[in-house]
């Protein structure tokens, strides 16, 4: 039912738009530009973690934090290959879409770890990111209980992820 | 490695970079189409429409803010909900600054906002989609209802969550 979706949405917003009396295609094509200045952002940061991804899984490193964070992953429920998803995810929004990436390749897109990796990556944001961003207008420097909340909202939204693709 | 095996050390960088490239081609694409798509839903006015329907929400949610602030804050969210991802950024600065009455220290209605920006509510992962159909996925769409019973669980326990911790922080300073 899901793959309905997207076409719908397409086909319900073109007549929205006419009945606007709103140039669809003009406005697609404006907004299709934007899409350069978005990885024009985006490209270092993807660049960056996959150089520090390639050495880290060269290195080995990657079983040692595999074989480090396992048992507590397991108790959640949570694969152990999403480790380096989950922490990353935190920091930058771009370069964990570089490890998700990495996760189908090695894992495939369709498999229970793939489709985990999916949920995981869509249903939170980079909050060192946002809290960086959103406050640049004001003053505040001491941000109280926020940045744990976020971290452990972060983490539990992980483990009902993994949770839910058990099911549908 | 760096130090033990220096020979392959800038190859395997490279190699990193070099799927970086290939999965920013990939995401281009991916964007552009998306992007387009969401520029007619701001030229329709029709995310305008969304924020009218969530006034009634933020009302509740986030006691105490001017008419601007709610307004901004229904945009931002909006933006959220659709998957307008450059959308949600001025409009989240807004919203905040909105907030700020002076001082150094965060109050629990934008601590709310990061909340509930961190939980990202979307209605259709479509980044995500696209990649799964680039990386040849039989089910892309697959992940939709799965990604909203989980962000809605979480936009619940994050916000009762934030609530819970605004009125432990402000014991803590009553004493």
């Amino acid at each position: 039912m899901s793959a309905y979706f997207i076409p719908m949405i397409i086909i319900a917003l073109v007549v929205y738009s006419i009945y606007k009396r709103n140039n669809a295609y003009n406005s697609f094509v404006v907004g299709a530009k934007k899409s350069f200045e978005l990885i024009y952002v985006t490209f270092p940061y993807i660049v960056a973690i996959l150089a520090i991804v390639a050495i880290y899984n060269a290195s080995g490193l990657n079983m040692w934090v595999a074989k480090i964070f396992a048992p507590i992953l397991n108790i959640f429920g949570v694969p152990v290959e999403l480790t380096e998803l989950i922490i990353l995810k935190n920091f930058t929004g771009g370069g964990s879409i570089a490890i998700l990436e990495n996760i189908f390749t090695n894992y495939g897109v369709d498999t229970y770890i793939g489709k985990c990796a999916s949920v995981v990556m869509a249903s939170s944001e980079a909050i060192f990111y946002i809290s960086a961003v959103y406050f640049s207008k004001t003053k505040i420097e001491k941000y109280k209980y926020l940045i744990p909340l976020c971290l452990c909202i972060n983490f539990f939204s992980a483990i009902v992820a993994c949770f839910v693709c058990r099911f549908i | 490695m760096l130090v033990v095996d220096p020979e392959n050390a800038f190859n395997t960088m490279l190699s990193g970079s070099e799927q970086a490239l290939n999965l920013s081609i990939k995401l281009l694409a991916v964007y552009a189409l998306w992007l387009g798509i969401l520029q007619i839903i701001e030229d329709t006015g029709l995310d305008k429409v969304f924020a009218k329907w969530l006034n009634p929400i933020i009302r509740w949610l986030f006691p105490n803010v001017d008419e601007y602030t709610s307004g901004q804050i229904a945009i931002n969210l909006t933006s959220n909900l659709l998957g307008m991802g450059n959308a949600c950024t001025p409009s989240g600065i807004n919203a905040i600054a909105g907030m700020y009455k002076g001082g150094k220290v965060i109050n629990s209605n934008m601590a709310l906002l990061v909340v509930l920006n961190t939980t990202n509510i979307q209605l259709i992962p479509t980044t995500i989609i696209g990649i799964r159909i680039l990386h040849n996925s039989v089910m892309a769409s697959s992940i939709i209802i799965p990604t909203i019973i989980t962000s809605a669980v979480s936009v619940v326990f994050g916000v009762l969550m934030a609530k819970l911790c605004a009125k432990i922080s402000r014991k803590g300073e009553a004493e």
